[in-house]
């Protein structure tokens, strides 16, 4: 199966607006702008991107420790996002969050998450709310490799299968969970493989090819509506740059970070979509710069807006709480 | 030398000492983040410091099979709000165990617990989770302020028989201090006076020790004398050195950084009541963190980070 042009387009500048932002946003804290513990999503794009091409704009996502590309290619407002990594007031969160704890419930996006695996084990229950509602709708919960070996993976998995629930479960499989490369943290050599002891389906795909990545998960989404249970999806792509910003990344070489550019998930589609004329240097340079323009605004906005006033430190604890304790 | 490199000398040298010491947990081969495993695997090679999956239950769970079985495990818990990750482990099982079984098992782990607020880390990396702990009976637990007392109670601790954890706060590894090369223990149970004064007692545990000492230093300038005791190790807790220096001060402040609620301060200031009750001339006054998870945003962060004024509005307020 193969999108129509538009929706090519469309995942092409989803893919570099994730790709931008993250790129701005790491130049951002090394400038001192964005404070807290970064990780950046630079490399893994056709994961996020592929994914919610494949998602109707009410479906919902759990994300990761990783996750600003998830809320990008979500539809989420950069504006937003980008004033909450910088912990202001009229962020998402209004800077509560910050860059590992951000949801915006606007857009699905139920939460990145400081936990890994965390997200395995809230699926199920969006699942159920899901059919209690007979809406129709699908939940992804993201997951790195790493995190595929806490027990809230499998004890996730097993119950949105059991209860046939509309899950899809999708592992960023970047290689390497912090310092820990993949083979050598993790039994058996695949992720997608553990579906089979569940009894769903597990594909295990090229995470770098943005229609790889659209074509599983719109097959598992149909598998989801259908009331036929959830998939485990596993996309094998490549972290460009450290675990966290400030990662020496003495655990690998400098060929393998060059080699995972030579796949850039990026370049791949933008090569398609040339050969297939649907793109020009014109008309790339357009979708370019309004990106660009978008960033600009959001960091404009970001720069531009308040810091939170201390106190606002003891709101949105509890729906209301007029004790004192 | 730094807290961060005092520990890892203590993990050296009882890896030295004994065999069957070893260290388990995510990323320690190269010691990522806080860098305290650095160096050990060079030494003492893959078998003894065993970089594991991200699957806490199972570190923590193994590691206590390994302690039941003759082993002496130190576990890295990477930062303690994972914890909860293997709370299963560390509360029905290793605090559990010799209790259960009548005695008959020893559970000597080690629990390192790089904890604490700071740098935006967040609600999931900030928190100051001790408190927990103090509501499971079964567990010692230890809490460093200086380099010295994080070698001196790591390596007390992994000696002991029985499960003791060890609350790193993230934001003291850098600070440094003098570690004598003589092998100097420090026993659990053994408070000690940070600095001595006459006029208020501050017991204050880990950061806050550093946050009390500088509050003191500027109530001295006013002729206010604090005095700043360290309890050191939570359980077992040197009831005597507090009380002796509540007998002298007749006034108290007890600065945490956790919480305020169902807090270490609440149950140390219970104790405090319950030692020297006549001797107390003003209610204990308590520093603590709001009831709050710890935002992200460095104003909102800030707020929740109880400081050296906040001390020193306490001290102000109980010599009034
Ligand atoms: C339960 C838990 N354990 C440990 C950590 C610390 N930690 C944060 S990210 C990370 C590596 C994660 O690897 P992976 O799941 O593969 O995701 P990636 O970072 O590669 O995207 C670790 C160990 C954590 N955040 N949560």
């Amino acid at each position: 199966m193969t999108p129509a042009p538009d929706r090519l387009l469309a995942m092409y500048a989803g893919m570099l607006r994730v790709r931008l932002f993250e790129e701005r946003v790491r130049e951002l804290f090394a400038g001192g702008r964005i404070p807290g513990f970064l990780h950046t999503s630079v490399g893994q794009e056709a994961v996020a991107v592929g994914v919610c091409a494949a998602l109707r704009p009410d479906d919902y996502v759990l994300s990761t420790h990783r996750g600003h590309g998830h809320l990008v290619a979500k539809g989420g407002s950069l504006r937003g996002l980008m004033a909450e990594l910088y912990g202001k007031a009229n962020g998402i969160c209004h800077g509560k969050g910050g860059t590992m704890h951000i949801a915006d419930a606007s857009v699905g996006y139920l939460g990145a998450n400081g936990v890994l695996a965390a997200g395995c084990v809230l699926a199920p229950g969006v699942g159920l709310s899901i059919k209690h509602r007979r809406s129709g709708q699908v939940v992804v919960a993201f997951f790195g490799d790493g995190a595929a070996n806490r027990g809230p993976f499998h004890e996730g998995v097993n119950l949105a299968a059991l209860w046939k629930l509309p899950v899809i479960f999708v592992c960023e499989n970047n290689r390497w969970a912090s310092t820990s490369a993949h083979a050598l943290s993790t039994a058996g050599g695949s992720i997608a493989a553990r579906a089979a002891g569940y009894g769903i389906p597990g594909e295990s795909i090229d995470g770098n090819d943005v229609l790889a990545v659209w074509d599983a998960v719109t097959r598992a989404a149909a598998r989801g509506r259908r009331g036929d249970g959830p998939s485990l999806v596993e996309a094998h792509t490549i972290r460009w740059v450290g675990h966290f910003e400030g990662d020496p990344q003495a655990y690998r070489s400098k060929e393998e970070v060059a080699a995972g550019r030579r796949t850039d998930p990026v370049a791949r589609l933008e090569r398609l979509l040339r050969d297939a004329k649907v793109l020009d240097d014109a008309h790339a340079q357009r979708v370019r710069d309004g990106i660009v323009a978008e960033i600009d605004d959001a960091v404009a906005h970001a720069e531009a807006s308040p810091l939170p006033e201390p106190h606002e430190a003891l709101t949105d604890l509890f729906a209301s709480y007029p004790w004192r304790d | 030398m730094d807290f961060g490199d005092a520990l890892n000398k203590a993990l050296r040298e009882e890896m030295r000492r004994d065999p069957r010491v070893f260290c388990i947990g995510e990323d320690i081969v190269l010691g990522v983040p806080f860098g305290v495993t650095k160096g050990l695997c060079e030494e003492f090679g893959p078998e003894r410091v065993l970089n594991a999956p991200i699957s806490e239950a199972a570190i923590v769970g193994s590691a206590m099979g390994a302690a039941m079985t003759g082993l002496v495990p130190v576990v890295d818990m990477h930062f303690a709000d994972f914890v909860t990750c293997a709370m299963d482990e560390v509360a029905n099982q290793i605090a559990k165990s010799r209790y259960m079984f009548g005695g008959q098992i020893d559970c000597p782990i080690t629990l390192r617990m790089p904890y604490g607020i700071g740098r935006s880390g967040g609600g999931h990396h900030s928190n100051s989770v001790e408190a927990w702990f103090v509501n499971i009976p079964g567990l010692k637990l230890c809490i460093p302020s200086t380099p010295a007392d994080a070698y001196g109670l790591l390596t007390t601790a992994i000696r002991d028989p029985d499960p003791v954890l060890v609350f790193e706060h993230r934001g003291l590894y850098r600070v440094t201090g003098e570690v004598g090369d003589a092998e100097t223990l420090v026993p659990l149970g053994s408070a000690d006076v940070k600095r001595p004064g006459r006029d208020v007692t501050v017991i204050a545990t880990a950061r806050m020790v550093h946050e009390s000492l500088a509050a003191a230093r500027r109530l001295a300038e006013d002729g206010i004398e604090v005095e700043v005791v360290d309890p050191r190790s939570l359980v077992p807790l040197d009831r005597a050195t507090l009380a002796d220096s509540v007998r002298r001060t007749h006034r108290v402040v007890i600065a945490e950084e956790g919480p305020m609620r169902g807090s270490t301060g609440a149950w140390l200031a219970w104790v405090i009541m319950e030692e020297c009750f006549d001797d107390l001339d003003a209610p204990i006054a308590r520093v603590a963190g709001p009831n709050v998870p710890i935002p992200f945003s460095p104003p909102l962060e800030a707020f929740a980070t109880p400081k050296a004024e906040d001390v020193e509005a306490a001290v102000r307020q109980v010599v009034k």
